[in-house]
C-alpha cells in the first residue's frame, strides 16, 4: 500500500482551509489530484479545536474520490499537533502533511501514532502515509534522511517559510529556491519518492504561475501545491503530455509487454533501444495522459 | 453522563456553516435544542434529532444547544456541536 501511495499521481495538491465547511463541500469540484485540508497556518490559534473536528467529521462523512491529506500543526514545536493526530487519524486520511519537518524523530513519532491507529481501527497497514514539508534550512539539511523514512511518500517544499529563513523574498526568476528545489528533488529521487513544489501565492498572476510550473516540471517535480482552483487547470495542462509523447509511450509499453511475454531480450522502438528507465518514463506519460482524459483507462493494454 | 461548566460558542453564521452555542441546563432537564434555520421547514426535525444524537453520543446531558444554521451539512453541524461541548468543558 505504501508503494502504491508513492506512485500516486499528484500534479496538484490543493490547500483547503479546514475550518470552512463551504470550501470543504466544494473542494473536489475543481479536480485537484489531492486535497490538503489545513488545520495549520490558515487557522487562527483560537480556532484550532474547531478546525480539527471539522476536518475529522468531513473526512468521515464525505466520499472523496481524490486523495485526502491533512496538514497538521507541528507535533513538537506547537501544543496542537498531537491533538490534531488523535482527532484526525481515525478518519483515515490518505496522507498526513507534516509542516516544518526538521528531524527524523518527528517523522518517527507520527509514524508510531499512525501504526497504532491503523492497528486499533483495523485499517490495513500502510493506509495512512506521510508527506513532509521542508520549510527551513535545518530541515533541508536533514531531508535525505527524512525522505528515507518508510511512511514518507513525498517531500514538499514550503517556500514562504523557507525564504523567510533565508532572509530573502520571492522573485520572478525563483533564484531563491534554486538550491532547496534541487536538494529536495535529489533527496526524493534517492529515496524513490515524490517531490512537490511550493505554492505560488499571487493567484492573479497566471502567467508567472505557468512559467514557474513549467520550470519545476522540467526540473523533475511531480507536482505543485496550489492555493486556488484556477491554478489546478493550469498545472494539469502543463503536466499533460503531447499527442506525440503519448503515442510513443503507448508503443513503448506495448513492445515492452510483448518482449516480456515472449522472452525477447533487447527490444527497440523506432530504432531506439528500450530499457528500464524508458519504460518507467513511458508509464508515467501514460498515467499523465489517462489523468488528463486523453487515454482510456486500458489504453495501453489494447494496443499491440 | 457529562455536563458542561459554562456557555460556549463555535462556528460562524456563514453559508454551509452554523453558529452553535451550548449552555448548561438545570440538573435533570436533559438536552434541549433551539434551532434557527433557513431550511427549518424542510429539515428542522432532522437537524434537531441530529443535534440530540450528537450530544448523546458525546456523553453529555443537561445542556441547551442553540443552533443558528445557514445550511450546514450534517457532518459540519456535528463538528460544531462537539466542538462547542468541548469548549463548554466536561465536568
Amino acid at each position: 500500500m505504501i508503494e502504491a501511495a508513492k506512485a500516486r499521481l499528484r500534479r496538484t495538491m490543493m490547500f483547503v482551509p479546514g475550518n470552512s465547511p463551504k470550501m470543504i463541500n466544494n473542494a473536489e469540484l475543481y479536480g485537484a489530484d489531492s486535497l490538503m485540508f489545513d488545520v495549520e497556518d490558515s487557522i487562527a490559534v483560537s480556532q484550532k479545536d474547531a478546525a480539527r473536528l471539522m476536518v475529522k467529521y468531513a473526512l468521515k462523512a464525505l466520499p472523496f474520490n481524490c486523495e485526502t491529506v491533512v496538514r497538521i500543526n507541528h507535533v513538537t514545536q506547537t501544543p496542537f499537533g498531537i491533538d490534531d493526530l488523535n482527532a484526525i487519524l481515525p478518519s483515515k486520511p490518505d496522507l498526513i502533511r507534516l509542516p516544518k519537518t526538521e528531524s527524523v524523530e518527528e517523522v518517527r513519532l507520527v509514524t508510531k501514532m499512525i501504526e497504532e491507529v491503523e492497528a486499533r481501527e483495523g485499517f490495513p497497514a500502510g493506509s495512512i502515509n506521510i508527506i513532509c514539508a521542508i520549510e527551513s534550512v535545518r530541515g533541508l539539511y536533514e531531508v535525505r534522511a527524512i525522505a528515507k523514512e518508510p511512511r514518507v511518500v513525498a517531500i514538499a517544499l514550503g517556500g514562504e517559510d523557507f525564504i523567510a529563513d533565508l532572509r530573502t523574498q520571492r522573485t520572478e526568476r525563483g533564484i531563491e529556491f534554486y538550491h532547496a528545489r534541487s536538494e529536495i528533488l535529489m533527496a526524493a529521487r534517492d529515496a524513490g519518492i515524490q517531490a512537490i513544489d511550493t505554492v505560488y501565492a499571487d493567484v492573479n498572476n497566471l502567467e508567472g504561475f505557468c512559467r514557474e510550473v513549467t520550470d519545476i516540471k522540467d526540473m523533475g517535480f511531480d507536482g505543485k501545491s496550489v492555493v486556488h482552483p484556477t491554478q489546478v487547470t493550469a498545472v494539469h495542462e502543463i503536466y499533460t503530455p503531447t499527442e506525440k509523447q503519448i503515442a510513443h509511450a503507448v508503443k513503448v509499453l506495448a513492445c515492452y509487454k510483448d518482449a516480456v511475454e515472449n522472452n525477447k531480450g533487447v527490444i527497440a522502438v523506432d530504432g531506439k533501444m528500450i530499457d528500464g528507465p524508458i519504460v518507467v518514463r513511458a508509464e508515467r506519460i501514460v498515467a499523465q495522459a489517462k489523468a488528463a482524459g486523453l487515454l482510456a483507462e486500458e489504453g495501453c493494454e489494447d494496443e499491440k | 453522563m457529562k455536563t458542561i461548566r459554562k456557555e460556549a460558542s463555535v462556528g460562524f453564521v456563514e453559508s454551509n456553516d452554523a453558529l452553535v452555542t451550548v449552555r448548561p441546563n438545570a440538573a435533570g432537564q436533559g438536552v434541549t435544542v433551539g434551532l434557527t434555520s433557513s431550511v427549518k421547514r424542510q429539515y428542522g426535525e432532522h437537524l434537531e434529532n441530529l443535534v440530540l444524537e450528537t450530544v448523546k453520543a458525546a456523553g453529555y446531558t443537561d445542556v441547551h444547544v442553540e443552533v443558528q444554521d445557514k445550511g450546514a451539512w450534517d457532518y459540519a453541524l456535528q463538528a460544531r456541536v462537539v466542538a462547542a461541548l468541548n469548549r463548554g468543558g466536561a465536568e
